[in-house]
């Protein structure tokens, strides 16, 4: 028993089944080996589609400027900035998994965070198109660089909330590529090492740096994977914190707020467990993959997701209750006449029903464990958090404090909503190849935590508990004897 | 290249890995490594590996980072272009934080990253000897140098005893060269195994 570490019996099993390291490399290589489905084709089909009208929509921005978006003088962010909050909030789900998952030893991260990873990149690469074509003139994107240029050379103002973001998100994208490949690399060797075509041999020989597996190279890569951890730690929280200063840190009533960060924060992660659900559930299905993301990984994300449901919904009274508080008029007619109430009240009801109300269902434990309610719940919150984010910015924004420059009702053209369609395009496509080409679980983690967590060695384990407990009282027995002794003879 | 003579030993069980473990460490020979598809705790410890010191180069590329982002911003703002912004202070440390942590966090990430490839010699194209298909699969192989003075039928018999599985001799390159590996490594067929 000195290899295998007690894990408490009343935890369920990560791993369903009687399965050995072998058949746990077979059942994860073989969404690579086999041919892929029908569903499969259609879903990465109707993704390249509606990528195709993305990038039309952006080429009709970038021909014909920002006037082919409804935003005008007052709402100067609209839906394009809306869309860029959404996807780095779904892109936080990922590294908090498994990053802040793993310095918190949660065994369970291990079924899950490779596709998470996975997914925070593609939700960053799509964020990042909206900023970046915001601008208008998107091929200047390079002045917010700090190079030396002929202008001066004239620097960008490294006090400005915008600038913070450029360095937040390249930095947290770059992160989050290395860690994620970093993990990668072990198991494309395994992907290698069974290639049955000359193709695929080369190409994963390649894509796997020639990794063999010495247990020198295991012991650095772990080290690593730490520290990583320990990085990417603070700097998730710090990637949507810096997000909410784009708004804290203005003087528009609704947004100069000192909670912004926490909230921001707390409805990323809410936001980024629900997508990750959403497409937890798809994957496990249409890959058999239930064995490995059993409803044990379900209920723990689905705790996740009523946890930092209530916080928002928390933050969402205290911003009522400050608005109040505070006695200033124009924060409190923001709130209480334009926000809860007025031409756009619909939203911030949507927004509350989706986030707040209906996650606290997740109380019942037997709604936390079912599959197709958790999936209802899944895009139910997250389309509550697109409604988040748009009431945070249109209603602070359609009445300023000049009524001269108060706004109609926003609506967004149809290339406005195209380039949103076209994010979904570009985030599915790569999720599809991703689904097919590399191996979506971690192998080499499971692998790790089958012996203390998989069904049949719990089984082990617990018959042996049975056994052995006469003998472990005794020990405990004898012991308690020994230190008595030597208390006497103190 | 330098050619060398190794004894290699499949294992299917830690269980029987770790006792084997220490008794070739106390007979004498010479690992050239075990390798694992998964990483095995404490087996580093078990074959006198010392402790990896990759987090002290996280530590000083993050320091790297940190004092290149704030000696840049000063002598952007206080020397080449200060900028009157209503009055406030040209060297606005608050106000730096945020990309000063971020460039922290860049450096000390990207810098362990190529680090860990460095000392590790992992890069694409990279091709190495590999003992046995399956030890990124399901078996740890152990791998044990050949000297001058080792007798191979003993050490053979020897890892046999100790538990080891499929025990055999190969004389392979050491280190890693350029090559391809569809080329260089035969395609896997299917085991037969019950």
């Amino acid at each position: 028993m000195s290899v295998t570490k007690y894990e408490s019996q009343l935890r369920e099993p990560l791993v369903n089944g009687d399965k050995t390291y072998g058949q746990v490399t077979q059942d994860i290589v073989n969404t690579i080996e086999a041919k892929p489905t029908r569903l499969w084709y259609i879903g990465f089909y109707v993704s390249v589609a509606l990528l195709m009208f993305g990038v039309y929509s952006v080429y009709r921005e970038v021909t014909y400027g920002i006037g082919q978006w409804n935003v005008n003088r007052t709402i100067g962010w609209g839906w394009d900035i809306t869309n860029f909050v959404w996807w780095v909030g779904i892109g936080h789900a990922g590294t908090l998994i498994s990053a802040i998952l793993l310095l918190f030893r949660q065994g369970w991260r291990t079924g899950v965070n490779r596709a998470a990873e996975a997914m925070t990149i593609f939700a960053v690469m799509c964020a990042g198109q909206f900023p970046i074509f915001h601008m208008g003139r998107v091929w200047m994107a390079f002045f917010t660089l700090p190079y030396p240029n002929t202008r001066g050379p004239l620097w960008p103002n490294f006090n400005s909330p915008l600038l913070w973001d450029v360095f937040a998100i390249s930095t947290y994208f770059t992160v989050s590529l290395l860690f994620w490949y970093s993990g990668l690399l072990p198991d494309l060797a395994t992907v290698r090492d069974r290639a049955k075509t000359k193709l695929r041999k080369h190409l994963y020989g390649v894509a796997s740096f020639g990794w063999s597996g010495s247990t020198k190279h295991w012991q650095r890569h772990e080290s690593l994977s730490l520290v990583l951890a320990g990085l990417s730690t603070p700097l998730v929280l710090s990637v949507h914190t810096i997000v909410s200063f784009d708004f804290a840190t203005s003087v528009v009533p609704g947004w100069h707020t000192t909670i912004f960060p926490p909230y921001f924060v707390a409805g990323a992660i809410f936001s980024g467990f629900a997508m990750v659900q959403t497409l937890m559930l798809i994957l496990r299905k249409v890959m058999n993959l239930q064995d490995y993301i059993t409803l044990g990984h379900i209920e723990a994300m689905n705790k996740v997701i009523v946890l930092t449901g209530s916080i928002v919904g928390c933050a969402y009274l205290t911003e009522l209750f400050m608005a109040w508080y505070s006695q200033v008029p124009f924060e409190q007619d923001i709130f209480f006449k334009y926000r809860i109430a007025g031409p756009y009240g619909w939203s911030y009801w949507l927004m509350m029903t989706c986030n707040v109300i209906s996650p606290q269902l997740f109380w019942f434990r037997k709604l936390r464990r079912n599959v197709l309610f958790t999936f209802i719940m899944s895009i139910v919150v997250n389309i509550g958090m697109w409604f988040e984010r748009f009431v945070i910015i249109v209603s602070s924004l359609y009445r300023d404090y000049l009524p001269s420059s108060w706004s109609i009702y926003y609506r967004p053209t149809i290339w406005e909503v195209g380039f949103y369609l076209g994010t979904f395009g570009l985030f599915f496509t790569c999720f599809f190849l991703f689904s097919k080409y590399f191996p979506v679980i971690a192998i080499a983690e499971i692998k790790y935590v089958l012996k203390t967590t998989g069904e049949s060695y719990k089984n082990d384990m617990s018959t042996l508990e049975n056994k052995e407990v006469d003998e472990f009282v005794h020990e405990m027995h004898d012991h308690h004897e020994e230190g008595a002794v030597k208390v006497v003879h103190h | 290249m330098a050619l060398k003579k190794f004894v290699v030993g499949c294992f299917e069980d830690e269980k029987v890995l770790f006792p084997a473990v220490s008794k070739v460490r106390k007979a004498g020979y010479k690992f050239h490594d075990i390798y694992t598809p998964f990483p095995v705790h404490g087996l580093d410890k078990a074959m006198g590996l010392r402790d990896t010191s990759i987090h002290t180069a996280g530590f000083l590329f993050g320091m790297i980072g940190t004092t290149t982002a704030v000696t840049f911003m000063t002598w952007v703002f206080t020397k080449d272009w200060p900028v009157n912004i209503g009055g406030k202070p040209n060297f606005a440390l608050p106000a730096w934080i945020p990309i000063t942590f971020e460039m922290t966090v860049l450096c000390a990430a990207v810098g362990m990253v190529l680090t860990f490839c460095y000392i590790c010699q992992l890069a694409p194209f990279v091709k190495r000897h590999h003992f046995h298909p399956r030890a990124t699969d399901d078996l740890f192989v152990m791998v044990i140098e050949c000297g001058e003075k080792t007798n191979e039928e003993e050490l053979k018999s020897f890892l046999a005893n100790a538990g080891a599985q499929d025990v055999q001799t190969q004389v392979a390159e050491e280190g890693w060269w350029i090559g391809r590996y569809d080329q260089e490594q035969e395609l896997y067929k299917e085991p037969n195994i019950a």
